[in-house]
């Protein structure tokens, strides 16, 4: 398979920062590939390593065939990049952005507009407002327009999704979901780990280093231990019994339940009945799937 | 948890013709971590702006703490504490500067505010950062500051505005627990977020739209009131304009 991306020992420094400790990993061409990860884990300067815009110390990189550092101008025309600070011209009207940026990439907005034509159309009875005018859903549906109108065989975004509400995000997946038959590689990232189901495969990527690269399904029955939820009214007297239990190896909260492994030899009988013990009489234990933020609280235990 | 430390009956605020507020009616009581939920332009920041004494009611009854919103504002920001993602600490101040700048705006006493200095630094470890310039932290630890200094002088009630937006998993489960250790001490606490799976959290989520309450119960009976599996499918399926 022809690889959009190949990246092999990557590394960035910034002082004693190390924003990428020796990362390697592979994207294939038209899929959807997800960096998750918090705030502060190397997203945006692997993005700027991707894009040109930063060169790394050291390792090797192929971005569409070609070398960002050498090749940079041809690698340029076939990217289109969204940052994640919204960096559109606020005092342009929502035309004139979409126009400059095709001017740009030396192509028109009629030339490519099928490709935009699902996303734009919905910002389009609102082409003469001003930028700066547009609520956030509306500028994240102009920056992508923007990002795509030059045809671009690679998209990067990042971040898109921070910031907005619930139901423009589902939105902006669907739009990228539709944007496959158009044979872009897409790749993105997010600090919302419920995000990385929308990706054909994602990688878990904390403080410089990647932990894992697997389709979302993968990574997720990667989970090592059997997962049972807790629940009780008390929530807060649950937390603090389950971290006192000396069979339980992990608790962490999700959402109104704990979510919790015990160790080897235990059982979520003796869970409850230690429960009971303690005071907790509605304690409630069932055994769960395994989501990818468990997997990833998972990973981040282990030594690396 | 019965008694209440918010009271809103028939709110409604105006702005010129526009309602940003269209008659909501809801309360909060003691200790109880509640949700406030909605799309971009819901009217949310209204409402929150109205809660924090900084913008009166058009009609409607609304009491925070035991204070009226119209005639008491002044005792109701005493009484409440506010953090926001974005901002809520000054970076080029140290971590102990910046406690002892927001005791002094919350009034407190210089020994009062030194007590709990030293609480605090305790309390999350931080007895290496007290000199440290705030710029310096990891995020988690400014978000996990960030809330103490807005519990610093106990208020009634504290105001998150997506208060565990972009840490790591292990460090917004450690923020969770300090909010559930805050609201087992009779603190409110009133979240609002974009992110549904903060919203599984709460005791009770209201979900705004267009001004209105269109939903208000615990994230279960909501689940299962319309049938889906996450707050996020709910939120969806209401909210979508």
């Amino acid at each position: 398979m022809i690889k959009a991306i190949e990246a092999s020992g990557i590394s960035k420094s910034f002082g004693a920062t190390k924003a990428l400790d020796n990362i390697s990993f592979s994207v294939n061409e038209s899929e959807i590939f997800g960096f998750i990860g918090p705030d502060g884990a190397g997203k945006t300067t692997l993005f700027r390593i991707i894009t040109s815009l930063l060169i790394p110390d050291s390792g090797t990189m192929k971005v569409l065939g070609m070398d960002p550092i050498t090749e940079y101008k041809e690698l340029r025309k076939n990217i289109g990049y969204m940052p994640g600070r919204f960096s559109l011209y606020q005092d342009l009207s929502v035309e004139e952005n979409l126009n400059f940026y095709a001017t740009v990439f030396g192509t028109t907005v009629e030339e490519n507009y099928e490709l935009i034509s699902d996303i734009y159309s919905h910002i389009e009875p609102f082409k003469k407002r001003l930028t700066g005018k547009l609520s956030g859903g509306m500028k994240q549906k102009l920056a992508l327009s923007c990002a795509l109108i030059h045809k671009p065989k690679l998209l990067v975004l990042d971040e898109p999704t921070t910031g907005v509400d619930a139901v423009s995000r589902s939105e902006f997946w669907d739009m990228l979901g539709k944007l496959k038959k158009h044979n872009i590689t897409i790749i993105v990232s997010t600090p919302y780990m419920d995000e990385a189901i929308r990706c054909n495969r994602v990688a878990l990527i904390q403080d410089g280093n990647i932990l894992s690269v697997d389709t979302p399904q993968n990574v997720r029955t990667g989970f090592s231990r059997k997962l049972f939820t807790v629940k009780s009214a008390e929530k807060y007297k649950l937390i603090k019994t389950l971290r006192k239990n000396p069979e339980v190896l992990t608790a962490y909260p999700f959402g109104d339940s704990m979510h919790v492994t015990l160790i080897d030899g235990s059982t979520p009988d003796s869970l409850s009945k230690g429960l009971v013990r303690e005071g907790i009489n509605d304690a409630v234990v069932h055994e769960a799937e395994a989501g990818i933020e468990d997997r990833f609280l998972e990973l981040m235990e282990k030594p690396q | 948890m019965n008694k209440k430390v918010i009271y809103v009956k028939n709110l409604v605020k105006k702005f010129d013709s526009f309602v940003a507020n269209d008659n909501l009616s809801f309360e909060v009581s003691e200790g109880e971590i509640f949700g406030f939920l909605g799309a971009n332009g819901a009217g949310k920041t209204t409402t929150i702006r109205i809660l924090s004494g900084l913008s009166k009611p058009t009609s409607g009854e609304v009491k925070v703490a035991g204070f009226d919103a119209y005639t008491q504002a002044e005792q109701i920001k005493k009484n409440i504490g506010y953090m926001c993602q974005k901002f809520s600490l000054y970076e080029d101040l140290t971590v102990k500067e910046n406690i002892v700048l927001y005791g002094g705006i919350y009034g407190m006493k210089k020994s009062l505010i030194k007590e709990r200095l030293s609480d605090l630094l305790e309390k999350l470890h931080f007895q290496e950062y007290e000199n440290r310039m705030i710029s310096d932290l990891p995020l988690g630890l400014r978000q996990k500051l960030a809330f103490s200094v807005a519990v610093l002088h106990e208020p009634k009630i504290v105001f998150l505005d997506e208060p565990t937006g972009g840490v790591d998993p292990i460090t917004r489960r450690q923020f969770w627990e300090t909010i559930y250790e805050t609201a087992s001490r009779g603190i409110t606490i009133f979240v609002t977020t974009h992110y549904m799976d903060e919203a599984e959290y709460c005791d009770r989520i209201s979900i705004m739209n267009e001004g209105k309450i269109v939903a208000l119960d615990t994230p279960e009976m909501l689940k299962k009131q319309y049938n889906v599996s996450s707050v996020e499918e709910v939120f969806i399926k209401i909210a979508r304009p």
